[in-house]
């Protein structure tokens, strides 16, 4: 008889890692799911600063002729607010959801090139906290310098070294250069991800709607961020090799460098709505119990929209004084492209449009993008009229207008997309209760912060100054907006309090809470290292929809 | 579930056959990225020194630059040398090693060629006539186009410089071929990008 020796102890270490290990185990990681919640955790927790800043300009402007934070930190303010929010926000919080769900839904175990990807997050990171130690190492050889305070889209010839002798503009070049270079490699990651590695059955009109979204913001990240960097390496040689390229005293051009912004600008900004419309797309089927209304019309709209969106951007410089030619050309196809934007809107209408509502808060949100974004989808058509936006260009009522669209548009799917897709990721249910309640306070707090805005700035405030004289109808409006700032900070504090309170102890998920059909469902909650074995294969578009009801398959009727 | 949905695990290695290469795709991205960053400085040239003409002063296009042996030579080198990488890769794919090898030298050989002639030209153009980027419009948009034309070219060489040296390490056998078709992608991007600064540069406003 053989004795089987006794395990030594030390052979077998079952002990749970220790805090070393697991911060260990999430720098290393190139795994798409922790790759994606370090995404979004990171954004998220810019999205706080960025907040703070916000709070910190809503102050100065509560008043009128008020001296709480003055020009120089004002300016400070609202350049690192808008920067943060656009490259360090908006951006990685949405590439992190498509990193994450994007192998899942496509039913596949990582992106295309899973160290590229960890390599486009750490970078993306340390280009943030480059952007941040501006507040801390740009004096410069004068001591004058801060934070940037160009604004964010750092128009020249301020940002040339006559107006800007310290480092603060080079801090803003190299941030966003740096974190840049992470956008592309993930854009171009998930662009062959969802070309290269999709499951057996999924062909390209079978893809949840998010995929193609994701599909699409990938080729415009291709596309816009590398002239925002050819731009930003123009400038950073006309900083330090002297070059003449917008120096207008030099026979440089200030307009050349609006038109390569704004020609990474717009589709930019179409990049952070872009997977805002895959989010809703997702998540109104799901909670109206229905299929998604007119699903190649959706594909198509969004194809149309990125193709478009490369021919808009001369809107955001009518009051520059281009030949009316231009003006009427940049007019004209932004008008046209409120058309595959209203296609989409009416489709996610018929969607809603005799089905069976659950208004949990993934739909409370989704309802309220529609709706904040409509609002701001108006007022955007209203700009794009060239002679309105003579009269309003760069005041309080634009502000107001792309709060609406990136507020109440992408920030809401962002909320709906975290509590949707958080009990994937942990396991565990955001509270229902915190959600609606913070849903609400949030839509009273944002309308009332951005409502005002339009008012504002029909009465002539002017954009990104730091103070305004008494007695011109300004303070009531201002003020509105300022108390509304305070109504969506209690809301963000439920937010982070139901974040944390429902990681320690929330409701367990199960792997399908929502009763869904797209594969991320398939998987456990969270899911396994290698999401599936073995590889799915899907028939339609609804996969879950069909191994639930095997005998009234979606396949039948595709 | 997970065995409703998922039934085909047989099935997934036939598929992967199937699939588009992840390395082809993957650099047509990269290549479509790297086209609009170059698009950006090209614009820059057309505007200043095409369209616009800037009187800054400075030496005019015709002054500088002339189609002489140096011009043609080089981009003689340049381009020839995307087809002695074809023939290095189509070897490579055959197993004909020491072929691979000789072609890809070869490639090597004529990609250093040009990267002298700019080098050349340059020493011409700052040590003999004074310029560089803040000396005119023209200065800044000729040395940045050109000058991240070359880089772009040093990257492609010092990846192609590699290869020779895992080769002869035997660390390339021929069944990463298809990895070298994709690094060979990248040099014919290299090449293409020269043909639209050629025009722009010796072509445009010169003649």
């Amino acid at each position: 008889m053989t004795v089987l020796p006794k395990p030594t102890s030390g052979a077998l270490n079952i002990s749970p890692p220790g805090i070393l290990e697991r911060v260990h185990e999430w720098v290393t990681t190139v795994d798409h799911k922790k790759l994606g919640m370090l995404y979004i955790f990171s954004g998220l927790f810019f999205f706080l600063i960025g907040g703070i800043e916000a709070g910190v300009i809503r102050w100065q402007l509560a008043s009128a002729a008020n001296d709480v934070a003055g020009p120089v930190t004002y300016n400070q303010m609202f350049t690192m607010h808008g920067t943060t929010m656009v490259f360090l926000v908006g951006m990685p919080v949405l590439l992190g959801f498509g990193n994450y769900l994007v192998p899942l839904m496509i039913g596949t175990r990582d992106m295309a090139f899973p160290r590229l990807n960890a390599w486009g997050f750490w970078v993306f990171l340390f280009g943030g906290l480059l952007l941040y130690f501006s507040f801390i190492g740009s004096a410069g050889l004068f001591g004058t310098a801060g934070a940037p305070d160009v604004g964010w889209f750092a128009y020249s010839p301020l940002t040339s070294r006559t107006f800007n002798r310290g480092n603060n503009v080079d801090y803003w070049i190299l941030g966003i250069l740096v974190s840049g270079f992470g956008s592309m490699a993930t854009g171009i990651n998930l662009v062959v991800t969802i070309l290269c590695l999709r499951c057996k059955g999924m062909t390209l009109m079978r893809m949840p709607i998010m995929v193609w979204s994701m599909l699409v913001t990938g080729f415009l990240v291709m596309i816009a961020l590398p002239v925002l960097t050819a731009a930003q390496v123009m400038l950073l040689f006309d900083r330090f090799l002297g070059a003449h390229f917008f120096n207008p005293q030099l026979d440089g051009s200030a307009l050349l460098w609006q038109h390569l912004f704004w020609f990474f600008g717009h589709p930019e900004v179409y990049i952070l709505i872009i997977p805002a419309f895959g989010f809703i797309s997702e998540i109104v089927p799901v909670f109206s119990r229905k299929v998604i209304f007119g699903y190649t019309m959706m594909v198509i709209a969004l194809v149309w929209i990125a193709f478009q969106s490369m021919s808009v951007w001369a809107h955001h410089m009518f009051a520059v004084g281009l030949p009316p030619s231009l003006n009427a050309f940049f007019a004209a196809s932004t008008f046209l492209i409120a058309i595959p934007t209203g296609i989409k809107v009416f489709n996610w209408l018929g969607t809603i449009w005799g089905g069976r509502l659950i208004f949990h808060t993934p739909m409370l949100y989704a309802m309220g993008f529609i709706a904040m974004f409509v609002i701001g989808g108006l007022t955007g058509i209203m700009l794009a009229t060239v002679p309105f936006d003579w009269d309003v260009s760069d005041s309080y009522f634009v502000v107001g207008h792309f709060h609406y669209v990136l507020f109440g548009g992408t920030m809401f799917a962002v909320f709906a997309a975290v509590f949707y897709w958080f009990p994937k990721m942990t396991g565990k249910m955001l509270s229902e209760r915190l959600g609606k309640w913070q849903f609400w306070i949030l839509l009273i707090g944002m309308n009332l912060t951005f409502g005002p805005m339009h008012i504002s700035g029909i009465l002539g405030m002017p954009r990104r100054i730091y103070t305004y004289a008494p007695d011109r109808g300004l303070e009531i409006w201002n003020l509105l907006s300022s108390i509304g700032y305070l109504v969506q900070f209690v809301a963000i504090v439920l937010f982070a309090y139901n974040l944390i309170s429902s990681l320690r102890n929330g409701r367990k998920a199960g792997d399908d809470p929502w009763n869904a059909w797209t594969l991320e469902w398939a998987t456990t909650s969270p899911p396994k290292d290698w999401n599936f074995n073995p590889l799915p294969a899907v028939k339609s578009r609804r996969p879950l929809w069909d191994a639930k009801h095997p005998e009234d398959p979606d396949y039948d009727y595709e | 579930m997970t065995q409703a949905v998922a039934h085909q695990a047989s099935h997934d290695h036939a598929h992967e056959e199937h699939r588009l290469s992840k390395g082809k795709v993957g650099m047509s991205c990269l290549i479509i990225t790297e086209s609009f960053f170059f698009m950006a400085f090209i614009v820059a040239y057309l505007y200043y020194v095409v369209i616009l003409q800037v009187d800054d002063g400075g030496p005019t296009p015709t002054e500088l630059f002339y189609l002489d042996w140096l011009v043609y030579g080089a981009s003689i080198c340049l381009f020839s040398s995307s087809a002695t990488v074809v023939f290095a890769a189509n070897a490579l794919a055959r197993g004909a090693h020491d072929k691979f090898r000789s072609w890809l030298f070869i490639t090597i050989v004529l990609g250093g060629l040009f990267i002298a002639a700019t080098v050349v030209e340059w020493a011409d153009m700052i040590g003999n006539k004074g310029m560089w980027m803040d000396t005119s419009s023209l200065g800044t948009c000729y040395f940045s186009l050109v000058g991240f034309h070359a880089f772009h070219v040093c990257v492609g060489l010092t990846g192609l410089t590699l290869c020779l040296l895992f080769s002869f390490m035997g660390k390339l056998p021929s069944f990463q071929a298809e990895r070298f078709e994709v690094l060979s992608w990248y040099w014919h991007f290299v090449d293409t990008i020269w043909i639209f600064v050629f025009i722009t540069v010796y072509i445009l406003r010169v003649y």
